[in-house]
């Protein structure tokens, strides 16, 4: 199977639906394995690193989870089809800059992706859309077992399983969450949001950007230790903290909506006049202009048609506007970063443009719902 | 060119130390470097920065000598990446690691999955030592026909334990 039919699609976490999809843009567990008394991928001497390729990769392509996969060694990748899969969350940026003996598996959904001789032999991940934490647990939790019944994986009885990072060691589990928070960052809310999370053991931070510089109001909540709770303690944990985050968001989006209506509705009439009027955008007004509409979209501000702009396909947009996927557009010309900032203009343009612009008359006046304030 | 520490942002401090002769070069970006207390380029290891400041010093609280007899790696090499070799590392450098590992886990010890055979394994193992006592007791009291059937079932086991 070709990279370029796998990627013409976006993955299930973009395109498909799950709960919390408001708030919660996708859910990850990543899993790291090694193999015993096998030096781990950065200490490894070139032909280590290529046996345990050999040994890995045909056990990963015969899992029956993987029967539709696509299978490349990253030496057969371009530096930009490698940023391409960085870009859709299917590869780490530091796998991506790995040479001899690193390779990718994943499924036609995109919803399972290996990595081989990443930081450690071998990470699994699972994607999906919205908050499914347990879910997406189970389906790697499944592979892995799998695997384990023809691959010895490095494990310790007192300290489990034995990564290349001291800090990984246990469960070798990673749970992540993508939320998009709009309402907390307007209302100025989000730093103390994250300062309580982070004060329990979780981690918060911009995917593009930390803090209030967050691009896109797009952040990662994630687990920081890996000893000394199972994997569902784990992951109940980070997903009872992630419902909290979700109410404050949705407080936050009402409390604008009802105190300061007249801001929101300029907010996302502006967003969405720029996004489908503009010639040239950089990646970062891309990214926080998407993230307005989407918050007109959660909100129900576009009127009720099928040719409302829809939350898959803003979530589309956010990645298809990414550099490498502007510049894998190109077919093979260099784009200078003015050439992509037009191109991006472009595309965002030819999906929005005949999209109906907000209605107004859905937002309540201030009198209104000072009226209906009775709760 | 991207932070070593958090993958993510744009290096802009750039860090060489030569370490046992050799140059060993550390990219940084801004708010990592202020994280990580860097106003003094000199005298850092990369296992600080990347695991907190203090984690090359615990590892040397196992013997300095120590090599991993599998991978060949020493507490300098772990001083200066921040990593380990292979898993038999963990035994290699128990002594220094179980600090460390309290220090950044919640808890000292697994108490998640493991795999497949080893949990089935772990639990055939605990279920032998229970059968073991039980039959010391049925002969302890001359019950010698519970004694025969807790005979059969542990000669069972140990064949699936022993394949
Ligand atoms: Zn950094
Ligand atoms: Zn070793």
């Amino acid at each position: 199977m070709k990279l370029n039919r796998i990627i013409a699609n976006a993955g299930e976490w973009l395109s498909g639906d799950g709960p919390h999809r408001q708030v919660v843009v996708s859910s990850r567990i990543r899993l790291a394995r090694n193999l015993a008394r096998t030096p781990f991928p950065g200490w490894a001497k070139r032909a280590e690193r290529l046996h345990t390729l050999e040994l890995l990769r045909p056990a990963v392509e015969s899992l029956p989870e993987m029967r539709e996969s696509y299978a490349q060694n990253l030496t057969e990748l371009t530096a930009l089809e490698r940023q391409v899969l960085v870009e859709r969350h299917l590869i780490s940026r530091e796998h991506a800059a790995k040479g001899a003996g690193s390779a990718v598996v994943m499924n036609v959904e995109q919803t399972l992706s290996f990595m081989i001789n990443e930081e450690d032999h071998l990470r699994m991940q699972g994607i999906r859309c919205g908050l499914q934490l347990h879910e997406t647990y189970a389906m790697v939790d499944q592979c892995d077992t799998e695997l384990a019944e023809c691959l010895e994986f490095a494990y310790h009885d007192d300290l489990g399983y034995l990564t290349a990072c001291p800090t990984n060691v246990g469960t070798g589990m990673r749970a992540s969450a993508m939320l998009h928070l709009p309402g907390l960052v307007m209302s100025e809310q989000i730093n103390k949001i994250i300062n309580s999370v982070n004060k329990i053991g979780l981690a918060v931070r911009g995917l593009h950007g930390e803090g209030t510089e967050a691009m896109g109001n797009l952040f990662q909540v994630s687990n920081q230790t890996t000893l000394g709770e199972s994997e569902p303690q784990i992951i109940e944990r980070l997903n009872e903290v992630i419902l909290h985050i979700i109410e404050h968001e949705e407080n936050s989006r009402q409390q604008l909506l009802e105190k300061r209506p007249a801001m929101v509705l300029d907010q996302i009439g502006r967003a969405f006049g720029i996004l489908c009027h503009a010639h040239s955008m950089t990646s970062k007004e891309a990214l926080n202009l998407l993230s307005i509409l989407k918050l007109g979209v959660d909100l129900e501000i576009f009127p009720n048609s099928d040719a409302a702009p829809s939350r898959a396909t803003i979530d589309e947009l956010f990645i298809e506007t990414q550099p490498a996927h502007l510049q894998k557009g190109a077919q093979g010309q260099k784009m200078t970063a003015e050439a992509r900032d037009a191109l991006r203009a472009t595309l965002i343009r030819a999906k929005l443009n005949s999209l109906p612009p907000p209605d107004t008359a859905k937002v309540p006046l201030p009198e209104v719902s000072k009226q209906t304030d009775d709760e | 060119m991207n932070c070593d520490v958090c993958g993510e942002k744009e290096a802009s401090v750039f860090l060489t130390q030569i370490v046992e002769g050799k140059m060993q070069k550390v990219n940084l970006c801004e708010a990592c470097s202020k994280a990580k207390g860097v106003n003094d380029p000199t005298g850092f290891a990369l296992a600080d920065l990347l695991l907190g400041l203090g984690a090359a010093q615990q590892l040397e609280k196992g013997p300095a000598a120590a090599k991993c007899p599998v991978c060949g790696f020493t507490q300098g090499d772990f001083k200066k990446t921040g990593r380990l070799g292979c898993s038999e590392c963990y035994v290699t450098f128990a002594d220094g690691l179980t600090g460390m590992l309290a220090n950044m886990h919640k808890g000292t010890l697994h108490v998640g999955k493991s795999p497949g055979n080893r949990a089935r394994k772990r639990e055939l193992n605990a279920r032998m030592q229970t059968l073991r006592e039980t039959l010391d007791q049925a002969v302890a009291t001359e019950n010698y026909e519970e004694a025969a059937a807790l005979r059969d079932e542990i000669r069972q086991l140990e064949a699936e334990l022993i394949p």
